[in-house]
């Protein structure tokens, strides 16, 4: 089949999935539009995600495996912009906190100003040394009083300093925008993180981004769980405000239920579906908006320098491009758009829970999607969020039904029966790695292959 | 005697507890390394296959508890350690065979390598936490202590305790048997020469008969007996968990890249430096200094550097300042 009528028929096939899904009650499909229409969700934030590793790797041959990373910072930053300031809080701790992290940056800025400009030998080691010392204890000093005196006020409900909703603590909730203005914020803390990574390991061997990034989003982790003051850790944030409208709301409105009339349908499943749908619909708008750019850039002559950059580094060099400067704008880009995903998320969940970030969620399983989809086509990424998502949802029942015909011949009661009955869960790891192995050995190329 | 207390304190907190985890780190480096200069990439199935390693063992572990087979004092495990190595081993060479052989014919880029270890690494996730689930799993037996802080205390009469647990004096003594063994291996015997000649140089090595499929199938061999190995007695030491060998990676392949990519020296050191700063680093050094100033200077807090929760940040900065000033590593691995 020739790509311009394999791409659609492919996207026309997921679709399918999805309105089965939705409509139907044989085999693995729910019958429920709310499971259908939340898979869909999380499979837009996914593509997302995928389009940003896409431009990494599909464009650039960068490795990257630090989008949980990205991820969380993109949550991070709903919570820093769309919940209310807490009071007290920067009178209390708040200026000293952001007085000590200057401090820091300064230690380093220092650091760096004497590496450059002393010449080499034991004296700077020493001095440098010595900055960083004294620069660490004056850190802690200033740092530690104000972290105590932000975590002290009400640590049960807040203990952080908030964000910058105008609202106040009683009617944040009515400034619902200030989530979509978190979103651009989460791609921006995103990019920059992406900026010192890239800044220290491109330019080396191929594998050592990969390693750096799989630190970075680490570190990013530990940060968001265990700096209270910022995000309250891993005490969670919740009740972020909503773009959309609120399923109370939308019960009591007059207009709403004589809709949901209208159509037969009970008002609450009613409203449950119509603020998923609304998120659907701002999602896709943004993947919408990305896949244009990103498919205007690929063609654009930026787009074909870096597919040059990518077939043969020696030889774009030879012509004068700056091999790692372009790669570090493209790994930031990318990143970025990691972090932007990651906002969506959080504000779709409503809440920031650092404890349920995991590596192998929200990055292989992100790898996994770009390599089926196809790596190197925006529109294959895409496709590949859709499936492979789609598949990590229902691997579970699909598993359960494995495992329950597998066991069906075993006595009730065996240790056996009910182990694997048990671990049916885990399958979702396993059956992931098959698929990238498969597809990776059978077809590098992905479902849509890269022009 | 504040002094010595202090000594004491550092050995019990400091110095044990690194030097143990320097070794466990020094000998999955050795396999990331070993892997590097053979194989020619970085093997992200790494954690996960060193916890399958010690799932194998600690199920044959169990098996043996179950006969009422023991070692006492020494830990069961030791005895079922064998069994592990051989389906490590198996397992590896099978990993190989089915995936890695393949991109070894086509001559792919080193980058295709990591991408099929990831897949590697999910499916031996999926395999670990099928077969032994995702939880904590106790394995340990045999005596605990080698000195118990209270016998120390009652034999020095010293305020402070000295514990030196089995499982560290166990692991340290492990580790320097088999780097021994490992070093006497390549440096001293046929095969290890024709795996060293290998990694230096690929064409030279073919073109004076070296078969390359036997090198490949010796290094995962080793491999699998370093990860098996590495892997029980960090289960030993501290306790097994599938997720936590996930994160070892991170300082391990740190361990690596500090010692230099490719050089099994610079692999043992790296374990130790990233080991020492690691503790360094997060202890709370309360105790030792308290032992040390006077009563008027006696400090408030907890003199830590940073919490435990950023260990992970100490392997990673220093990553980030080799990668920055010495991108081959302090013992001039392949890299770059």
């Amino acid at each position: 089949m020739s790509q311009s009528l394999r791409t659609p028929f492919l996207f026309a096939l997921v679709a399918l999935l999805f309105i089965l899904e939705g409509s139907s009650q044989f085999w693995i499909f729910s019958g429920s539009w709310n499971s259908s229409i939340t898979i869909l969700n999380m499979a837009l934030i996914s593509a997302v995600m995928a389009l940003g590793v896409n431009l990494q790797w599909g464009y650039a041959g960068l490795f990257n495996v630090g989008i949980m990373g990205f991820v969380a910072l993109g949550g991070l930053a709903t919570v820093l912009i769309s919940m209310p300031p807490t009071p007290g809080a920067w009178s209390g701790g708040g200026f000293r906190i952001v007085a000590g992290l200057i401090m820091g940056a300064a230690t380093i800025a220092l650091m760096i100003w004497q590496h450059k400009s002393m010449a080499q030998g034991r004296l700077r080691a020493l001095v440098m040394f010595a900055t960083l010392a004294v620069g660490f204890f004056v850190f802690r000093w200033i740092f530690d009083a104000g972290v105590a005196g932000v975590e002290a006020i009400n640590p049960a409900q807040t203990g952080y300093l908030g964000g910058l909703n105008p609202g106040g603590q009683d009617n944040y909730r009515a400034h619902g925008y200030m989530t979509l203005l978190a979103w651009p914020v989460g791609a921006l803390l995103a990019a920059g993180a992406a900026w010192l990574v890239g800044k220290t390991a491109l330019g080396l061997r191929s594998d050592y981004l990969a390693i750096a990034t799989l630190g970075i989003a680490e570190i990013i982790l530990a940060v968001v769980k265990n700096e209270d003051w910022l995000g309250r850790g891993v005490k969670n944030v919740i009740g972020l405000p909503r773009p959309v409208p609120y399923e109370v709301d939308l019960q009591q409105s007059t207009s709403f239920i004589e809709k949901a009339d209208s159509i037969g349908m009970n008002v609450t499943t009613a409203s449950t579906l119509a603020v998923k749908l609304s998120y659907s619909l701002l999602f896709t708008a943004v993947l919408l908006v990305l896949v244009i750019l990103a498919q205007l850039s690929l063609k654009s002559p930026w787009g074909r320098m870096m597919r040059a950059i990518r077939d043969n580094e020696v030889a774009a060099q030879a012509m004068g491009k700056d091999v790692t400067r372009r790669h570090l704008q493209i790994f930031v880009l990318g990143s970025a758009l990691c972090g932007l995903a990651g906002a969506m998320m959080t504000t779709l969940d409503g809440q920031l829970t650092p404890g349920t970030y995991q590596p192998l969620r929200y990055t292989f399983l992100i790898w996994v999607m770009v390599i089926v989809g196809g790596s190197g086509n925006n529109l294959g990424a895409v496709l590949g969020a859709f499936v492979i998502w789609f598949f990590w949802i229902q691997v579970e029942p699909i598993g359960n039904s494995v495992m329950s015909f597998v066991t069906s011949g075993m006595s009730d009661g065996s240790a056996l029966k009910s182990h694997l009955l048990d671990s049916a869960a885990h399958m979702r790891l396993f059956s992931m790695g098959i698929i990238l192995l498969l597809v990776l050995r059978f077809s590098p190329q992905g479902l849509i292959p890269e022009k | 005697m504040d002094i010595l207390n202090a000594l004491v304190a550092l050995l019990n907190f400091v110095v044990i507890p690194a030097m143990a985890y320097g070794s466990q780190l020094a000998l999955g480096a050795l396999g990331v390394t070993l892997i590097y200069g053979i194989l020619r990439f970085s093997n992200f199935a790494h954690g996960d296959s060193m916890a399958f390693g010690a799932m194998v063992t600690i199920l044959v572990t169990w098996w043996f508890q179950s006969m009422g087979v023991s070692i006492d004092p020494l830990p069961t495990a030791l005895l079922a350690l064998p069994f592990g190595i051989v389906g490590t081993a198996l397992m590896l060479l099978a990993t190989d065979r089915v995936v890695y052989r393949f991109y070894r014919r086509v001559k792919a880029k080193p980058i295709v390598f990591v991408m099929a270890s990831m897949g590697v690494m999910f499916i031996m996730n999926g395999v670990v936490r099928f077969v032994i689930g995702p939880d904590d799993q106790r394995f340990a037996d045999g005596a605990r202590f080698i000195i118990s802080a209270r016998d120390f205390k009652s034999m020095t009469g010293l305020d402070e305790g000295l514990a030196f647990k089995t499982s560290q004096g166990l692991t340290i003594v492990t580790a320097v048997i088999v780097v021994a063994a490992l070093f006497w291996f390549l440096n001293k015997t046929r095969t290890g020469k024709s795996m060293r000649a290998f990694s230096d140089n690929e064409d030279l090595a073919l073109l004076s008969g070296i078969n390359p499929e036997r090198v490949v199938m010796i290094t995962w061999i080793i491999v699998a007996g370093l990860i098996t190995i590495a892997g029980v007695l960090y289960g030993l030491d501290k306790t097994f968990k599938p997720f936590t060998y996930f994160q070892l990676l991170l300082p391990i392949f740190a361990s690596a890249i500090v010692g230099g990519l490719g050089s099994p020296l610079g692999a043992i050191a790296g374990g130790f430096v990233i080991a020492f700063s690691e503790v360094t680093v997060t202890y709370a050094w309360k105790k030792v200094v308290t032992y040390l100033l006077p009563e008027s200077l006696e400090p408030s807090g907890l003199v830590q550097l940073m919490s435990t929760d950023y260990k992970f940040a100490v392997s990673f900065v220093i990553l980030i300042i080799v990668l920055l000033f010495k991108p081959t590593g302090l013992f001039k691995g392949q890299s770059v």
